[in-house]
């Protein structure tokens, strides 16, 4: 039984560097971390962990745009799947990768978009689930975890208010930059952060994020009232 | 003509309920909640149940009044508050539907693919819905007592608390992301903190339930399913281990906690 | 066929409480289907409790009423063993009647 599991797990950890190139489509290739120097503190006792990747993958079936490939973990997920953070060397070489898979605006327009558009994207929180029909036209969800709008009474609580963004927190480049590359992977500022990863995980397109941030930095924006 | 009134209002109240909790700008949950109490739809569904119980179904027509739920054949008094377990005959851990399932193979002849592959709502797993209701329905009040030490149950309870740390999918969720602090919410929903014996507690104690915002009857294999979907991973199978061990994990860490199910929710 | 009802009756210092849960759709003719075709109106229209067979409440339900609707009233009289019953009769006709004992 013991071995059984543990080739299967051989089998899996091989699909998952597979899938770090092939799994995500219309997305820039992933970067993949350099090999630890320091493996991060195993979560679980070696003969269980084989089991939970196997169950992971067993327990579930492929429906509609939600395949299997969901069910196999990436660097970040993997290390970020217990109670305790991995090491801050481990975290900051997930960081580091992370950070590179982020697109910045070519053209430089990162605060641009139509805040009533971002307003659209920020209240849904629709997409991605195996009852949606495309991957596509998701929302941001970003109220399901953040006050905004502090005429919104509906928000969560997960994540930090954002209430007041722009003038709370001023309009510098560096402010501005920090939001564009949080918004597009906030794994690249805290790689376990509980955040999705919009725009490197094809969550939201460069044009959905710059609305996002039109609607946190927009003096008319409600977020700045 | 007054008394038609009277009874319009009352119709009325429930529908409003909401509305009018939610002006606040603190959410009173509690007391939307003790407003709906009284009159928990699920009711309905226990009775179905009940009457489920004692119908002869299936290709052999027999009835489930023979189920061992744990406590010896026919037992329903109690048995869900101590489910899951490990049922030496089956040489499985279940819970409450895996083992109705089984039951509803061997002494009604009900083939499980019907189940596994159905829709929830819809053809067995509706009856199955009401069986549920029923069965938890008499353990209501009491506490939650499950049995973690057959060396199964055990690894269920460790696969579970795995699980639940298991971060994948679209959107990098797992249980945790949403279910290991205190006090949050996700919009006006509260959630439980699942990694403290009080969640845990909360959260297994409360489902199955009957959702006030849909008219639904959900069972705890329904609860988890959705949860996975919001979670944006692919789709959890029906009784599948992935919904065990998660169900062994929250009751064994809610022991001690009274159930109050079946629960009634927004 | 329409499910039953769950109907409970307390008689306390001569004042009997009256609680009765409808299973019932209660559709209001206004929703549409995943296809987009409105689902037909079925709600209940009107509701007669009886305390032995005297009515002690006559009302009229609309569509505004929830799914599954829940209704409290109380009525002066009533003692433990007496019989309270509860009819509905709903748009399209159907009727259910269920009846209980005071306890």
């Amino acid at each position: 039984m013991n071995s059984a599991f543990a080739l299967r797990s051989a089998l899996l950890s091989a699909a998952i560097v597979g899938l770090a190139a092939c799994g995500k489509k219309e997305e820039p290739a992933k970067v993949e971390a350099p090999a630890p120097a320091v493996q991060a503190p195993a979560p679980v006792a070696d003969d269980l962990q084989p089991k939970v990747e196997e169950m992971m993958l067993a327990s579930f079936k492929a429906n509609g745009i939600a395949s299997l490939d969901r069910q196999k973990q990436d660097a970040v997920q993997k290390a970020c799947s217990s109670p305790t953070q991995p090491d801050a060397e481990t975290m900051k070489r997930l960081e580091a990768a992370e950070m590179a898979t982020i697109q910045w605006p070519s053209d430089g327009n990162y605060t641009g978009g139509d805040w009533k558009e971002g307003q659209k994207i920020a209240a849904s929180g629709r997409g991605l689930t195996w009852t949606d029909k495309t991957p596509d036209n998701n929302g941001g969800g970003c109220y399901n975890c953040h006050a905004m709008d502090p005429n919104e009474v509906s928000e969560g609580t997960i994540g930090v208010s954002l209430e007041g963004y722009a003038k709370l927190r001023g309009t510098s480049e560096e402010v501005i930059k920090y939001t564009w590359g949080k918004l597009w992977n906030a794994k690249a500022y805290n790689a376990c952060s509980d955040m999705p990863r919009n725009g490197y995980g094809g969550i939201l397109t460069e044009a959905q994020i710059r609305h996002v941030m039109a609607y946190l930095f927009d003096p008319q924006s409600p977020v700045n009232q | 003509m007054r008394k038609q009134l009277i009874a319009a209002a009352i119709g009325a109240g429930v529908a409003l309920a909401s509305p009018a909790v939610f002006a606040q700008q603190d959410l009173n949950f509690d007391e939307y909640r003790a407003m709906l109490e009284d009159g928990n739809p699920a009711e309905l569904y226990e009775m179905e149940g009940e009457e489920l119980w004692k119908t002869a179904r299936g290709p052999k027509n027999a009835t489930l009044e023979q189920c061992d739920l744990g406590l010896g054949p026919g037992v329903v008094q109690g048995a869900a508050a101590q489910l899951p377990r490990y049922f030496a005959d089956a040489d499985k851990v279940q819970d409450l539907e895996t083992r109705l399932m089984y039951c509803m193979e061997k002494q009604q002849g009900i083939d499980p693919a019907e189940i596994v592959n159905g829709k929830f709502l819809q053809g067995e797993r509706r009856q199955m819905a009401a069986l549920v209701a029923y069965v938890v329905g008499q353990s209501k009040g009491e506490k939650i007592a499950v049995d973690l030490s057959h060396p199964k149950m055990k690894e269920m309870y460790a696969l579970g608390e795995q699980a639940f740390y298991y971060r994948t999918g679209a959107m990098d969720f797992a249980c945790s992301s949403c279910h290991s602090q205190d006090g949050k919410r996700i919009r006006a929903t509260q959630l439980p903190n699942i990694t403290k014996p009080e969640g845990a507690a909360a959260g297994w104690g409360s489902w199955p339930a009957y959702r006030v915002s849909n008219s639904q009857f959900w069972t705890m294999q329904h609860r988890l399913w959705d949860c996975f979907r919001q979670q944006r991973t692919a789709e959890p199978i029906f009784a599948s281990d992935v919904t065990i061990a998660l169900s062994v994990f929250m009751a064994g860490k809610g022991n001690g906690a009274e159930a109050q199910w079946p629960g009634v929710k927004r | 066929m329409a499910s039953p009802m769950r109907i409970r009756a307390a008689a306390k210092e001569g004042v009997t409480e009256v609680r009765v849960l409808m299973s019932h759709v209660m559709e209001t003719g206004q929703r549409k289907d995943s296809s987009g075709a409105l689902i037909p109106a079925h709600f209940i229209t009107e509701l007669t409790a009886k305390h032995n067979d005297k009515v002690v409440l006559s009302a009229e339900f609309g569509p505004s009423v929830s799914t599954n609707p829940y209704l409290a009233f109380k009525f002066n009289g009533g003692a433990k063993g007496d019989k309270v019953a509860v009819t509905w009769v709903d748009n399209k006709g159907e009727t259910r009647t269920d009846e209980v004992q005071v306890s």
